[in-house]
């Protein structure tokens, strides 16, 4: 068999804001195409976790293939891959726009062009991926096309004014896009006849056939059968299964060929063989070098992982590093805190990284988990000249030891209606953020620039940028860089005893005020005990804030005769059975939740 | 083998349910009454060849109401009792009596075959308390059920009264309290509404005193019920001396009884079981349908007999743990015990009921006055 033409195949994504309809559309076009047929159709095919299905987020990519009949009588091969639109995914969006040749952006028509539209945008570019927009949600009465296309073209400068008009949750218009896919995506240019060159842009584990791995071949074919060897690691082994992605299954064929986008199995056991980013080539006749891979990405938010039941500390550790497989932006190394037990200090790229890793481990590991603070990385220096990173409070020394220590800070863009300037700007001002720039985009939008302490956004600032501006606005940052600040530990003592996985380091102004939140929620997270539990925040030894839990008085069942006795035996197990869920801190017992609630103090509440 | 038995009889009729009731009970199914009793009497007669040999010490028949139906029913079941069962000599006969459903022929009738104690569900002597409740008599009923209770010749009654009723002040509750001292029962159990689900309370927004509220209510019915002779001897029960309840210390010292009647419970050699709680069933089986059979271990046995135990102001007798168990209460549970004497909540005591902090002396484990009000989370933490 011929391998396949390349000049029919097209390997897109679409790109697009949160809720811009980028999973819709993707459905649409697997329906359309016929890939499946409507009864085999669910909703959103695409987002196949749990978590994804219910925040209607895109968080892993997803890839799948399908054949189109076009207008002039070719069948093309699609391989869509779609992507996470969260700036905490842009890793993900990265590793999948490297297996791409262009990329489909979607706008809404009531929405127009956000700040997520703009990175995802850049970010196809700097791929040099070929983008065309479509306009979404034409149907609904506040859409505004025109107005759309033309701010596509001023903010964005790629042209637009014959970009498909469509709605892709009625089905409007989706032909329209499957036609542009052919005309303005352009084909693959690899040549089959040289060696392999094919770049892991993402893997799974699965329990019977170990690591599946996902590739676009440049080069060369990948056959069953074949020795196939991983440049970055050296690794060698020998492919049991080729073949494309089905929609939410695999689907085996004989090959890949250049220009094509599938997976291989290899009975891989070392999870640790497979690398994103990786280039995998013919171990007998190998490519001369690897393909250029991505960045690597640097964890943003550090917190600590603890089992609940200490027995499940093993089954944590195999459920990061089977997670790790296809995330590889996800960091971990052991910790003991005296609070905990034994557990992992974990790094994520963002707050909503963080959450979706740890209901991942809970839903898909069945792991009952206890996450601490997320924190920043800073940077101390001490006296003797030394620099450190640190991710974890409590190894903070001594402030005597301490010259000055540096926060990370990113810059931030906010992408705001006029109403809502003025809320915003007091948010950032809260949250010690420094002025740089208001930008009009249009007469109704504004773009407002500051430079923020990345520690200071990753608790709760998008929660509370959306309340504060009704969920108009819109936010993105990069990493600006460290700076000196004034930074102190603030502690928890419950029952006064320092509770580790408490502390966290925040600027000494701020201290006062989180610490007086910090006891104010706790008080709410830990139920009345038989005697009172003082809550108290502390920095440097002194104390700044107070709460009390008052002890109960009354917890007692009035009535017990000979009809009630086995229910009322299993009201007291009921009782025991909750206590047990706690963690105990010297004689107090704290829901697990007290760890992470402590998150969610924004001030407007 | 314990040669002794507790009877229990479930009479499931009432002129209608109480908003806060979670006892089995029907409303008024007259029709149903001669069936009923049919059945009941049949259970019983079938029931006695296992227990030839025990000795029947107390009798309580409870519901539901019954004084609702005719008298003659009851006392042909009392009958039943006294003719299949070892009645003893001086055993301890009750009746469950709601105002607005005895009179005073219905009492005399009651004295006559050999009832010799009355429980009147007062409940409160507070008339918008009692509708709130969603009780069928006033305060004046009450009152005039009690005085025809004394005057048909009951010189052992019990009143219940509620406290933490909805609406209810302090002054309400002991305004009910001191009306109930005055007219010198020689029992008054004395509870705190629960909500309990499957009520129409539980659905219910009620304007329910608080927790502080609740305990003074508690606190000072201790308070004023001993000034006036009456002693607590378990969580919400008070007596004058020699009117403790015989029948209801068995349920909490683990003695057994057989319940008979719709849904009624059983703990028989420490096994517990219970009648089926369907009315159509019991009244058509041709056998007593026996339910949720459950045989106690060892850890079930000492776990009720701590958290029943330490219901009675005495507490738990280290002596009875020791000959029941074979090995002493220490043995078992001496780490939760030492938790609590330290906290407070747990008071050890010598043959003479004085507190000592001697284990070797210790006759007695009991709650603490503060004990008793979180008695919950004490009792949960000696479940294994």
């Amino acid at each position: 068999m011929s391998h396949l033409d390349q000049s029919k195949i097209r390997n897109f994504c679409i790109v697009a804001h949160i809720d811009h309809g980028k999973s819709t559309l993707a459905d649409r076009i697997i329906e359309e195409t016929g890939t499946l047929t409507e009864r085999e159709m669910q909703e959103q095919v695409l987002d196949n976790m749990d978590i994804e299905r219910e925040r209607g987020i895109t968080i892993k990519s997803q890839a799948v293939r399908m054949i189109y009949k076009a207008k002039d009588g070719e069948e093309y091969t699609f391989n869509m891959i779609d992507t996470p639109g969260h700036v905490d995914f842009g890793y993900e969006v990265s590793r999948s726009l490297a297996a791409c040749d262009g990329a489909i952006l979607v706008v809404d028509a009531t929405q127009g062009v956000e700040a997520q539209t703009l990175a995802n945008v850049y970010m196809a570019l700097d791929h040099d991926l070929d983008v065309f927009p479509v306009i979404n949600k034409i149907d609904l009465p506040s859409a505004q096309p025109q107005e759309v296309k033309d701010e596509i073209e001023d903010v964005i400068g790629i042209e637009a004014q014959d970009a498909p008009l469509i709605s892709a949750k009625n089905g409007i218009g989706i032909e329209d896009v499957l036609e542009a896919v052919v005309n303005k995506i352009p084909a693959p240019t690899g040549d089959a006849g040289k060696p392999l060159t094919a770049l892991i842009f993402d893997s799974i584990y699965d329990s019977y056939r170990g690591v599946i791995v996902f590739v676009r071949v440049r080069d060369g074919v990948l056959k069953k059968g074949m020795k196939v060897r991983f440049m970055a690691t050296g690794a060698e082994s020998e492919v049991v299964e080729v073949g494309y992605f089905g929609p939410g299954r695999f689907i085996p064929n004989d090959e890949l060929s250049a220009g094509d986008v599938g997976y291989f199995t290899a009975s891989i056991k070392n999870i640790q063989d497979t690398r994103v980013g990786d280039t995998v080539t013919d171990s007998t006749s190998p490519c001369a070098e690897a393909l250029p891979g991505y960045k690597k990405v640097m964890p943003m938010v550090y917190c600590g992982l603890y089992p609940a039941d200490s027995a499940h500390y093993s089954d944590l550790r195999d459920a990061l590093e089977k997670l790790q497989l296809n995330d590889a932006s996800l960091f971990y190394e052991p910790e003991t805190s005296q609070a905990l037990g034994f557990g992992f200090r974990a790094g994520f790229l963002g707050l909503l990284h963080l959450e979706v890793i740890q209901e991942r481990l809970e839903r898909e590991y069945d792991l009952n988990l206890v996450t601490t603070a997320p924190g920043v990385v800073y940077k101390v220096h001490k006296n003797d000249g030394t620099v450190f990173d640190l991710t974890n409070p409590s190894n903070l020394p001594d402030p005597t030891e301490i010259d000055y220590m540096e926060e990370p800070m990113v810059n931030g863009e906010i992408m705001v209606t006029t109403d809502y300037v003025g809320a915003i700007m007091q948010l950032c001002q809260e949250r010690r953020g420094k002025y740089i720039s208001t930008d009009y985009i249009e007469q109704t939008r504004a773009i407002l620039k500051y430079e923020l302490p990345l520690n200071e956004i990753i608790y709760d600032f998008f929660d509370a940028l959306k309340s504060r501006s009704r969920g108009y606005a819109s936010f993105d940052y990069e990493l600006k860089g460290y700076e000196r600040s004034e930074l102190v530990k603030l502690d928890i003592l419950i029952n006064r005893e320092e509770v580790d996985a408490l502390s966290f380091i925040v600027h000494k102004d701020g201290a006062y005020e989180r610490g007086r939140k910090m006891c104010e929620k706790l008080k709410e997270e830990i139920p009345r005990h038989l005697f009172e539990v003082p809550i108290q925040a502390a920095v440097g030894g002194k104390i700044i804030a107070r709460e009390t839990v008052k002890a109960y008085r009354k917890d007692v069942l009035a009535k017990c005769y000979g009809g009630d006795i086995t229910r009322k035996k299993k009201l007291l197990e009921k009782q025991k059975e909750g206590k047990k869920k706690m963690r105990q801190i010297g004689n107090v017992e704290v829901p697990q939740a007290a760890f992470l609630s402590v998150l969610k103090l924004d001030s407007t509440d | 083998m314990n040669n002794e038995l507790s009877l229990y009889v479930h009479i499931p009729f009432c002129v209608r349910k109480c908003l806060y009731c979670d006892f089995l009970s029907f409303g008024d199914k007259e029709s149903l009454m001669e069936d009923y009793f049919k059945a009941l009497s049949k259970e019983l007669k079938e029931g006695a060849g296992d227990y030839r040999d025990r000795e029947v010490k107390t009798v309580f028949f409870g519901g539901g109401t019954p004084s609702l139906p005719k008298a003659e029913y009851i006392c042909d079941i009392l009958s039943d009792i006294k003719e299949n069962y070892r009645l003893s000599e001086n055993a301890e006969i009750s009746l469950e009596l709601n105002p607005g459903t005895a009179s005073f022929d219905k009492m005399r009738s009651y004295k006559d075959a050999g009832f010799n104690r009355l429980s009147i569900g007062i409940q409160s002597f507070n008339d918008e308390e009692l509708k709130k409740l969603g009780r069928i008599h006033d305060s004046a009923t009450a009152l005039r059920t009690y005085e025809d209770a004394r005057r048909a010749g009951f010189d052992n009654i019990n009143i219940d009264i509620m406290s933490a009723l909805p609406g209810q002040s302090v002054e309400s509750y002991l305004n009910t309290l001191s009306r109930a001292v005055k007219l010198s029962p020689e029992h008054i159990s004395a509870y705190s509404l629960i909500i309990e689900e499957g009520t129409p309370f539980f659905d219910m927004d009620l304007d329910l005193p608080n927790e502080e509220a609740d305990r003074d209510m508690y606190h000072k019915t201790a308070e004023m019920l001993l000034e006036h002779g009456y002693h607590r001897y378990e969580i919400s029960n008070y007596a004058k001396d020699g009117f403790e309840c015989r029948h209801n210390k068995v349920y909490w010292k683990r003695g057994d009884y057989l319940g008979v009647g719709l849904g009624a419970a059983s703990l028989i050699d420490n096994v517990r079981f219970n009648n089926t709680r369907d009315l159509k069933e019991y009244l058509t089986s041709s056998d007593i349908i026996k339910r949720d059979t459950e045989e106690l271990s060892v850890k079930a046995q000492m776990e009720e007999f701590m958290f029943l135990g330490l219901r009675l102001t005495e507490g738990i007798r280290t002596a009875d743990f020791k000959r029941e168990f074979g090995k002493t209460v220490f043995d078992v549970y001496d780490e939760v015990i030492d938790k609590y004497l330290l906290m407070t909540f747990l008071e050890l005591c010598d043959e003479d009921m004085n507190i000592t902090d001697d284990k070797e002396k210790t006759a007695y484990l009991k709650l603490s006055e503060q004990g008793l009000d979180v008695c919950n989370t004490i009792m949960a933490d000696f479940l294994f």
